[in-house]
């Protein structure tokens, strides 16, 4: 039998075999499942038909959104005028097919399939990580024969080092070949290869190498059994003792869906949820991985530095007090405010308002010191949609690397460039993007030669149906940010990428706080200053009071003898810096709206709750306004929302991109000719959860120490 | 009241048949026994006091599964656990609390290792309840201490199981 699979993994490898065939040219096949009559899109397997039905038909290497090798045999289903079972994840559906799943036939099949499946399969369910959410031991429950009948020697396989993030226990791999077609179709690493054949058939790396890919933790995920699981969370806990809360994640600006799990306080691990129009069902690393680091450097109570120059535990009683002192006479232009990567939009809004209280227009959300013009929504979100891109045929990228920025958007490239068709454009320092790309160069100046026709990716622009252009923070966070992001639009519009129906101009952002905070216009007010001012005037001691909100990623060093007060969750560069801390709550300890690059809003969910007397972060905002005499016109979370959604009526959907309407923004003006750099270079280390997170370290470590030290070599 | 019954009053009838009574006792077996120095016998299948055993080797049997946990009723089990130095699974914590447990038997039944079992101790009364808060150690030292005895008992189930 297994023999047999070897032949069926190589037809395998051909690529999207299950994509739907849109032409509708075909007629809509006609079937008939267990007696019910139904018709199915052409193209549509029997499996998937049973699907759409509510018929539970047993697989395990049959997933949505991988190819069909028919490799595990234990989808089989009857099929009139067919001599044996069929493999109905392999079969499409026919016209006066007549199907069956709940006969004697189908039953014996599957018990039989099963106890193949099962006679390699180690019994050690007591300590596999897998136990309580495992394909095989359910289907085994359901489908499975009631005792075994073998009594011969089981084989076993070595395990085999995959790296820092999963772990292996290759014994029990029932070779479904799920990881092999991830790491090939959605990882675009082929690292990954099932060798050997029959009885000694395993999977594994070629060379015994870590896996080197952003998406390696799905791989633990699409597997079956518990040969792939997750590493940090080795024999921590078991999924029954799990309360689980769906959520999102905030470490990048895509808003992955994700469920975090957590057991009593503690958050064990984070698990991708399925949406369709965000992240599939996949998520990276940083943000499968990075929960450890909710654990450590917390900020539990608040702090005040005292007058020999150390932090001394107080009480809020106190910190509010000492930074009531500092404010009381302090011009409006003397205080300022900057949002960090993390803030949530509530916070935003309420830290907004009491800045307009004070009477100080110096706040900015842009830490990284962006300056380019924010005045049009669609000059800073990601317009064509992440399910856009699915539509794309041709994307010039600039100033970006997707790969690292934003993994699940990268993902959504390779896979429109799996369907064939798709040219990308880079212009931007060379990086493997796990799909072929076009070079043009890192020089900004490359934008104006394609501005004007005179480069060689010009044609393909020219010709395309659905050209999409997507520049990067990193690109626009630059001096000459705002004249790039002039060229941008003016590209844009030169090959037609803005239309009706399809707005092909797309800023990448990093950052999860970012697009909430420049819709609520959390940036310089009249004659306020921007980041780089801010910190300026506080080197020059014309900042009085500088509060920042979760912003960590500023040179703290610059601040001169500026009172800063820190309001975040994590001990980083800005509590180290900070003279009073307020302890706040991170993304899995709060209810908080978040706008992700597309504009889409979304929520997170509390999970569990902030440690010590960490707070809420728009209740400390809300306490301190009292204290300062100011207090903000809310009491609930619902009272702000509802005022800040009459502000901004944008914040008043969830899961919905409003179109952002196309109006002229930004100027012209020289370009610095410095290369042109993504905005991130160390993946797993961008914000102050990753940082303190020991399994992103570990990461570090593994993959880009040691790949330095290969480019040495 | 009739003559006879009259004469059988007279003659301490029913006194002297109940003493009898009382007096053959005297040479039947005696079902009481003197308590704390004699014992009565107990069932192999006994739920005492709980126990967490060893292999014959000295390695610890518990490879924290956790399916106890799951399936008691008084959720008087806490287990925490990590991967050991050389990889394998175990606990670093084993908690029961002794009185919340409702000695059910359900925890040695889940267990695939037999490595928690109810001993046939039932003599662990205390003065106060901080000592039923019953750790690891306890429980191993339980076990290395009643070991001959629940072999024994298991052995003896070992038909019906």
């Amino acid at each position: 039998m297994l023999c047999f699979l070897y032949s069926r993994i190589r037809f395998s490898v051909t690529r999207n075999t299950h994509a739907i065939i849109e032409d509708t040219s075909l007629l809509m096949p006609k079937l008939k499942i267990n007696d019910i009559e139904l018709e199915v899109a052409p193209g549509t397997s029997v499996l998937q038909a049973c699907e759409q039905l509510g018929i539970e038909v047993p697989r395990f290497c049959y997933h949505d959104k991988l190819s069909v090798p028919a490799n595990c045999r234990m989808c089989l289903v009857e099929v009139e005028k067919t001599p044996k079972p069929q493999a109905s994840c392999a079969l499409p559906c026919g016209e006066g097919m007549v199907v069956k799943t709940n006969t004697p036939v189908v039953t014996r099949a599957r018990k039989n399939v099963m106890e193949m499946l099962l006679i390699n399969h180690p019994l050690d369910c007591p300590i596999c990580d897998q136990g309580g959410e495992c394909d095989l031991q359910d289907q085994a429950v359901a489908y499975g024969f009631d005792r075994g009948r073998y009594a011969e020697a089981k084989r076993a396989v070595k395990d085999k080092e995959l790296g820092p993030l999963v772990k292996t226990v290759m014994t029990r791999c029932i070779h479904c070949t799920r990881c092999v077609r991830f790491a090939d179709e959605i990882a675009g690493m082929p690292e990954l290869g099932a060798f050997g054949r029959s009885e000694h058939m395993e999977i594994g790396t070629y060379i015994e190498k870590a896996v080197s890919s952003e998406l390696s933790g799905n791989l633990v995920d699409v597997c079956p059994v518990g040969a792939l699981t997750n590493k940090p969370y080795a024999f921590e806990a078991r999924p029954w003792e799990l309360s689980k809360t769906e959520t999102i994640d905030v470490l990048d600006a895509v808003g992955s869906n994700i469920r975090v799990d957590a057991r009593g306080q503690e958050v064990m691990r984070v698990l991708p949820r399925l949406h369709e129009d965000v992240n599939e069902e996949w998520i990276n690393d940083k943000t499968r991985y990075a929960c450890d680091g909710l654990k450590r450097q917390r900020l539990d109570k608040p702090y005040i530095r005292d007058v020999d120059g150390k932090l001394k535990p107080a009480n809020w009683g106190e910190a509010f007090a000492a930074i009531a002192r500092q404010i009381k006479g302090l011009p409006g232009e003397a205080i300022a405010a900057i949002a960090g990567n993390l803030a949530d939009a509530e916070s935003m809004f309420a830290l907004k308002q009491l800045m307009q209280y004070l009477k100080s227009p110096n706040m900015d959300c842009r830490q990284d010191g962006a300056l380019y013009d924010v005045s049009q929504r669609a000059g800073y979100t990601f317009n064509t949609t992440i399910s856009g891109i699915e539509k794309a045929d041709v994307i010039l990228l600039v100033g970006t690397n997707p790969r690292l920025e934003a993994s699940l958007i990268n993902a959504r490239i390779r896979k429109r460039w799996l369907r064939g068709g798709l040219k990308v454009g880079v212009i931007s320092e060379q990086a493997d993007l796990t799909y072929p790309t076009k070079y043009l160069g890192a020089n900004p100046l490359v934008l104006d030669e394609v501005l004007q026709g005179r480069n060689a990716f010009c044609d393909l622009l020219k010709n395309a149906k659905n050209p999409m252009i997507i520049v990067g923070a990193g690109a626009l966070a630059r001096k000459d940010g705002l004249f790039i992001q002039y060229r941008v639009r003016k590209i844009a519009e030169t090959y037609n990428m803005v239309r009706d129906g399809w707005n092909g101009f797309n800023v990448l952002q990093t950052s999860a706080a970012r697009v909430a905070g420049l819709d609520m216009s959390f940036v310089p007010g009249q004659n306020g200053k921007s980041t780089n001012d801010i910190i300026a005037a506080a080197q020059n001691g014309k900042i009085g009071l500088l509060y920042l909100l979760g912003a960590d990623e500023i040179d703290t060093s610059k601040l001169g003898s500026t009172f800063v007060v820190y309001q975040g969750h994590h001990g980083d560069a800005g509590a180290n810096r900070a003279d009073v801390i307020l302890p706040g709550s991170a993304y899995t300890e709060k209810n908080a709206l978040y706008m992700n690059t597309e504009g889409r809003l979304q929520s997170t969910r509390r999970a569990v709750f902030p440690p010590g007397e960490a707070k809420e972060d728009w209740q400390i905002i809300r306490a301190l306004s009292e204290v300062l005499g100011q207090a903000l016109p809310y009491d609930t979370l619902a009272q702000l929302r509802q005022k800040m959604v009459q502000s901004h009526a944008l914040f008043a959907r969830l899961d919905h991109v409003e179109p952002a309407p196309w109006n002229s923004f930004a100027r012209d003006g020289v370009l610095d000719p410095a290369p042109l750099q993504s905005s991130i270079s160390n993946f797993y280390q961008t914000d102050v959860i990753s940082r303190s997170s020991p399994t992103m370290a570990a990461c570090v470590e593994t993959f880009l120490k040691s790949s330095v030290a290969e480019a040495a070599e | 009241m009739s003559m006879f019954h009259s004469v059988k009053r007279f003659l301490l009838i029913d006194i002297i048949k109940g003493m009898a009574l009382t007096l053959s006792y005297m040479f039947r077996r005696r079902v009481t026994i003197n308590y704390p120095f004699e014992k009565g016998p107990i069932g192999p299948r006994f739920r005492g006091e709980h126990a967490l055993r060893r292999y014959p080797n000295g390695e610890e049997r518990c490879i924290a599964c956790k399916l106890c946990e799951a399936i008691c009723p008084a959720q008087a089990i806490t287990i925490e656990a990590e991967p050991r130095e050389d990889g394998s699974r175990r606990t670093t914590r084993y908690d029961i609390d002794m009185i919340k447990c409702i000695y059910c038997g359900l925890c040695q039944e889940a267990c695939p290792v037999d490595a928690i079992v109810e001993g046939p101790n039932f003599e662990y009364a205390t003065l106060t309840r901080e000592e039923l808060y019953y750790n690891k150690d306890k429980l191993l030292a339980n076990g290395d201490r009643w070991e001959p005895e629940i072999a024994a008992n298991l052995a003896k189930e070992a038909p019906y199981r």
